[in-house]
């Protein structure tokens, strides 16, 4: 028991003070916590890997989601309210999709979820918003196990089977008769669209040399590729992300592989040609637009993202603008946030008029729109043709 | 049998990396007698090192031909790391040298951390391409297999650097000081050996020989971030305990086999059954067969622990 002298010692007075401050502090805390929820304000939430692995994917739907926001509050908001983005970075890691979802949802009492672009950890966000009956769109992901989770999940990409076919189309109209596979076999992207194409390709008279795979994060891929000499193929089918696919580029150009390399919509990225230089060039990959498509509305978005980021938009970014388009275009349908009104209204999304074309939700919850066929010219994605589903 | 070859060319350029970096666990554990888990943490801060340097003197390293540029550049960044892995030691482990061996362990994980985060903050978590200071040709009259030029120089400065090193071990005072204080610290101490001095020395050089290996590593993989000396600090580790932990010749083997190893795996996957993608696990389960079998390792010496 401490005397009255000393309970005044500079030292305990410092320490009642802190304290205090610390309960002020706490008590704010909760109130601010509490205003999210009913305030003037819609909180959406966006999960994006804004840092690791795929890091351009986060950065580039996220800087389409807020452009799309930042307009709608321009224009004075919905249902007389003002939009509110709170964006989490999952950091490109398996597992903490989950875990910053929960987060939005619980505490920051999001209406509805935007994100995530790869298809791994879309699925792990997807039964976690199925369950609390908070709409989630996915901008990009590609998978179609993403949107079976059930009907509270949704995306305005098409999915794999329809990406995988044009692949392996396109590589039968090329007269590649040939094609080894590589794989990654951490992301269930990568290991859906190989499947897929696979399938088609096997299908259409096609042989598959080759099937090798890796995982994210590896850096050495000689072995597989030497392995996949062997089988000379026309073509390889890469269907990982960018980060790897740069390394594959370099590395089959070295041990002196001249066949392409073809892959999906994983490939969009600045950084893929930044790694890869000259090794890149001449490959193939399928996309969900491209911005040196002259229409119009494609060209204006192009002109509005440079002005305020200074480079051209990517097709993450296009989609991430699309997917909050189309759950505002929702609310203001669905006249209220409320979880399944506005999942109805989502549902309910025909011929909606986005940047990567025009988007009716089918009643499996995917967007029905065309794919583009992109290649790599002087370090620059440029357009070869386009193919509808 | 071209193709098995080029797989076994393939594992030893990349085995010879690891053994770069398995040295400098070696070393330290040899001296100190713990494993500085930050290792492959200094291997990280070297490339980036390296992308810095080649950055900021850009234009006067163009002007040079490319192998004194690369020498320039190795020279520069070894010693910075060096630098690095002193302050490190002074920093970390210096105050715990008393403690348990425990305590210093559980502080080289967090040190770990701390390199990896604070990269992470001043680097940016996204991967950087590294510049390609070697030029990208392949080295040609060898039939069928294919060598790149940057292959042939990684070889080279790996092999250079280890009989550099066995030369400073074994014919220097400073490695007689070094045998000396892995033998018995107090004796060495007592003999006149300053020890702080030579735990300080044996921190820069291996340091400098992971910033050695980092800058190698980059240019053969030309992608680097913040995260990137995680598994091969681990595999360097496991490179280390094969060949016998404390044993440099001991370390430069193991590192070759494991290169090797998960290079055949990965390249002859549907042969052996095992997907390509299980070639990282291929150096844990060797780790745990190692420490079942034949805990001394490759050419480790029995060791008894004194009652």
């Amino acid at each position: 028991m401490p005397t009255l002298a000393a309970m005044f010692s500079p030292r305990s007075f410092a320490s009642l003070t802190a304290l205090a401050g610390a309960l002020v502090i706490s008590f704010t805390g909760c109130k601010k916590e509490g205003s999210n929820a009913n305030a003037d304000e819609i909180v959406i939430g966006e999960v994006a890997a804004m840092t690791g692995g795929t890091a351009t994917f986060g950065t580039s739907s996220h800087a389409g989601t807020q452009m799309a926001i930042d307009e709608i509050n321009a224009a004075g908001g919905l249902l007389g309210k003002k939009l509110k983005l709170i964006t989490e970075d999952d950091q490109s890691k398996q597992g903490e999709a989950g875990t910053v979802a929960k987060k939005l949802i619980s505490r920051e009492k999001i209406v509805a979820l935007l994100g995530e672009v790869a298809s791994g950890r879309s699925l792990e966000m997807a039964p976690i918003c199925q369950k609390a009956g908070i709409p989630m769109i996915s901008p990009a992901s590609t998978n179609p196990k993403v949107t079976e989770t059930g009907d509270f999940i949704f995306r305005v990409c098409f999915i794999d089977p329809f990406q995988g076919t044009v692949m392996a189309k396109f590589a039968m109209s090329r007269g590649w008769k040939k094609v080894a596979i590589l794989t990654d076999t951490k992301q269930d992207y990568s290991v859906g669209l190989a499947q897929f194409f696979k399938e088609y390709f096997a299908k259409n008279g096609g042989t598959i040399t080759g099937e090798q795979s890796y995982g994210s994060g590896d850096k050495d891929f000689k072995a597989q590729l030497t392995a996949i000499k062997a089988g000379a193929p026309d073509a390889i089918f890469a269907s990982g992300y960018y980060n790897e696919t740069g390394l594959i580029a370099a590395q089959a150009r070295e041990l002196g592989i001249t066949a392409p390399l073809l892959g999906g919509d994983g490939w969009d990225s600045p950084s893929l040609v930044e790694v890869a230089g000259k090794a890149i060039e001449g490959s193939f990959f399928s996309n969900h637009f491209s911005n040196e498509d002259q229409s119009p509305k494609i060209q204006e978005f192009v002109k509005k993202f440079q002005a305020k980021h200074g480079k051209t938009p990517d097709a993450m970014a296009a989609l991430g603008y699309d997917s909050a388009m189309i759950l505002a275009d929702a609310m203001k349908r669905a006249g209220t946030t409320e979880g399944k009104a506005l999942r109805d209204a989502i549902a309910a999304t025909k011929d909606f008029d986005g940047i990567t074309g025009k988007i009716t939700l089918d009643e499996k919850r995917n967007a029905n729109k065309s794919a583009v066929v992109l290649t790599i010219k002087d370090g620059k994605f440029s357009f070869v043709e386009s193919l509808a589903p | 049998m071209s193709q098995f070859i080029q797989q076994l060319l393939n594992g030893l350029f990349l085995g010879s990396i690891y053994a770069l970096i398995a040295l400098g666990y070696t070393m330290v554990y040899g001296v100190l007698r713990f494993i500085n888990f930050a290792h492959g943490d200094v291997f990280m801060l070297g490339a980036f090192t390296g992308l810095y340097l080649n950055k900021l003197m850009g234009p006067i390293l163009a002007a040079l031909p490319w192998p004194v540029a690369i020498l320039i550049v190795l020279v520069l960044s070894m010693a910075i790391c060096a630098a690095l892995g002193i302050l490190i030691e002074w920093l970390a482990y210096r105050p715990l040298r008393d403690k348990p061996r425990l305590n210093v362990l559980i502080t080289a994980i967090g040190v770990s951390l701390l390199i990896e985060y604070t990269g992470q903050l001043v680097f940016g978590a996204t991967q950087q391409p590294f510049p390609a200071i070697i030029p990208k040709v392949n080295v040609g009259g060898l039939g069928g297999l294919t060598v790149t030029m940057t292959q042939v120089i990684v070889s080279v400065t790996a092999v250079a650097l280890m009989i550099g090193l066995r030369f400073i071990v074994m014919k220097t005072k400073m490695g007689m000081a070094m045998r000396a204080l892995s033998l018995n610290p107090t004796a060495s101490s007592l003999m006149g050996v300053n020890n702080s001095v030579v735990i300080s020395f044996t921190f820069g050089l291996g340091s400098a020989l992971a910033a050695a290996g980092g800058i190698l590593y980059a240019s053969l993989y030309p992608s680097i971030e913040p995260f990137m000396g995680i598994l091969p600090g681990l595999k360097a580790f496991v490179a280390a305990v094969l060949g016998g932990i404390g044993n440099i010749p001991g370390a430069a083997l193991g590192g070759l086999i494991i290169g090797v190893t998960e290079t055949l795996v990965a390249g002859y996957s549907d042969v052996l059954g095992i997907p390509s993608g299980y070639r990282d696990g291929v150096a844990f389960v060797i780790l745990i067969l190692i420490l079942l079998f034949k805990p001394s390792g490759l050419l480790g010496k029995v060791e008894r622990e004194k009652v």
